[in-house]
């Protein structure tokens, strides 16, 4: 198995994620493509990880790294959705574009 | 697989407790926050300012006992490391957290919102902040840099009910999460290169990688996207002026300090340990970065009329300065050197001038209400002693002496020059230069405060209340003591480096 298959994979991830960053106006929508990125770096990192497993059982950093990425997403967007939902209820809105008053 | 991992032998790994000793006083009294807010009643919410305050002060003396000790202590098999660079950075960030608990007191509890909780993510993020000064890691520098993050952006939003604090939370939230996920791709890039995630395995790996330089450069230069969101260099500043603004000014005080300082930690670690042998690939790039960070910093903190605002990029300038000698710190060990304990240096000082300035403008506005310059007018006839420290404040960030910052700068023009290359000496022009343009709006707040007359002649005395006015003494005191004796501050930062595990 050709690990640059998996990397292949995690880069269009990428930049599907950063695409969705830029061109979302909704704000759910843009938390959901910063998962993207995240799961993009997530599948480099099991690759990668298999990888260098395979050449010395003794290194696991990889996986490692990867169930700790797992366990910070959830917990930031635990906090994106509460913040997103402080927006909704003052403004009844959640598009990118009217978050404005600050500019400068 | 099974029989593949019996095969391991594992034994737990003996933990120094005396090195962790800081951070466990620290997430003691985030406990202590957590139980106090949750069995007592509303009219002893006041304890819980004081007790934030007396642990971070409490987490200093193992720090003390731990620099007089000396000895450099290696945990986890090299990925947390004690040594006399940590200490230093550890004693800065429990000292600027203190200075921000001071500076909150009163205002959090003036507010009509949750007081606990605001000192519980205060600490969690400090707790952060202290684990970035040791992490040698790519995993613990994450899970610093997150758990820095993720409290600084529910502090922002604290104003719950304010429309301007929640778009600075979701804007910080938004660029803060966008930028950890670009570092982490870059991160995950070199890991994939070299194999490990430890930055003293990193460094020799990636000096030898020349035959996939491609993927070296992209992983350095999103590594670098990354933290260059943290620092608000320029042209990952654009959320830096809005979320100061929006958030409660304590947090922003906080966020220009604190959480700027671990920025540049975490990139120090990286760039010193890690990617030291690469400065082909990531000294062009910071280079660039310093330069149009302070020259953009500068020019727009010119025509702001808001004070946060102003303080915002002429805090972006000031991280492009912070950024110099970064530029040049591959050119020989002796330079790296130079750089890296003008960069500590200017970290501390910039942390006592910076933290003042905002302590008199939340001084200011408890009586003016308004952050905008103009507000300040005629400060002098009835706040002398706010408007003499204020001018103290802006002397040491413009870098005339005798206040502190004169001495940073010095020690960035040192380092710059020390490299003599043609690019350091370019850069020292380019700060210097810079310099001057800077003291166009310091100098302009100079004069609104001591000449201008006080709007509608409303020359009423501010009422200071004590924590805010020790806040004040405190960082005046630092500033002006550190400016007339350097001394006392190299005394601290000449020992430190991080080469010692490199090579």
């Amino acid at each position: 198995m050709l690990v640059n298959q998996f990397l292949f994979l995690g880069a269009i991830l990428f930049c599907i994620g950063i695409y969705g960053v830029l061109a979302r106006k909704n704000a759910v929508l843009v938390l959901m493509s910063i998962e993207l990125i995240l799961n993009a770096c997530n599948i480099n990192l099991v690759a990668f990880g298999a990888m260098w497993h395979a050449n010395d059982v003794s290194n696991m950093s990889g996986q490692v790294f990867a169930l700790f990425v797992i366990a910070i997403a959830a917990a930031e967007v635990g906090v994106g959705l509460a913040i997103v939902l402080l927006i909704y209820r003052n403004r009844q809105s959640i598009d990118v574009n009217d978050v404005d008053l600050l500019k400068g | 697989m099974f029989a593949q991992l019996a095969t391991f032998a594992w034994t737990a790994p003996s933990i120094d407790y005396h090195a962790l000793a800081p951070e466990i006083i620290v997430a003691a009294t985030l406990v202590v926050l957590v139980l106090v807010d949750a069995f007592t009643g509303e009219n002893s919410r006041w304890a819980t300012s004081s007790i934030a305050g007396v642990g971070l002060l409490a987490a200093l003396i193992p720090v003390v006992s731990l620099a007089y000790n000396g000895t450099e202590r290696v945990l986890f098999g090299g990925a947390y490391v004690v040594d006399d660079y940590a200490l230093v950075l550890k004693a800065l960030f429990l000292l600027s957290a203190y200075v921000v608990i001071l500076l909150s007191t009163n205002y959090i509890a003036e507010g009509d919102y949750y007081e606990g909780e605001y000192y519980q993510l205060i600490l969690a993020s400090v707790l952060g902040m202290m684990v970035m000064t040791s992490a040698r890691d790519l995993i613990s520098i994450f899970v610093a840099l997150e758990l820095i993050s993720i409290p600084a952006y529910m502090l922002a939003a604290w104003r719950k009910r304010d429309a301007k604090s929640n778009e600075a939370g979701l804007k910080y939230y938004l660029m803060g999460v966008f930028a950890s996920a670009i570092l982490l791709y870059g991160m995950s890039l070199i890991f994939g290169i070299t194999g490990s995630t430890l930055l003293v395995e990193i460094g020799p790996k990636l000096g030898d990688a020349i035959s996939s330089q491609p993927i070296v450069t992209l992983g350095i230069v999103f590594v670098i996207i990354g933290f260059g969101f943290k620092v608000s260099a320029v042209p990952f500043h654009t959320w830096a002026p809005d979320v100061y603004e929006g958030a409660p000014t304590p947090v922003t005080s906080f966020l220009a300090v604190a959480s700027k300082a671990a920025g540049f930690v975490a990139l120090m670690n990286i760039l010193f340990i890690g990617f030291y042998g690469r400065d082909d690939v990531y000294g062009p790039l910071i280079w660039v970065l310093a330069a149009v960070t302070m020259t953009f910093g500068n020019l727009v903190a010119l025509r702001q009329t808001n004070i946060v605002r102003m303080l915002a990029y002429s805090g972006i300038a000031q991280a492009g300065y912070i950024l110099a000698p970064l530029a040049v710190a591959g050119t020989s060990l002796a330079v790296g050197g130079e750089a890296l304990r003008s960069v500590v240096l200017y970290l501390l000082i910039y942390a006592a001038m910076n933290l003042g300035a905002f302590a008199v403008v939340i001084a200011v506005a408890r009586k003016t209400r308004s952050a905008s310059i103009t507000s300040f007018a005629g400060l002098f006839q009835y706040a002398p002693a706010l408007t003499v420290a204020m001018t103290v404040f802006l002397f040491a960030l413009a870098g005339i002496p005798p206040a502190g910052g004169w001495f940073a700068k010095l020690e960035i023009f040192r380092a710059l020059t020390s490299a003599g290359t043609s690019g350091g000496y370019i850069l020292a022009t380019i700060v210097g230069i810079n310099s001057v343009i800077a003291f166009g709006y310091y100098g302009r707040l100079i004069r609104v405060m001591w000449m201008d007359d006080a709007p509608d002649g409303d020359v009423a005395p501010i009422r200071v209340p004590v924590a805010l006015k020790a806040a004040v003494v405190l960082t005046v005191g630092v500033t002006v003591i550190v400016g007339v004796f350097p001394g006392l501050l190299t005394h601290f930062t000449d020992p430190i480096t991080l080469f010692s595990l490199a090579r």
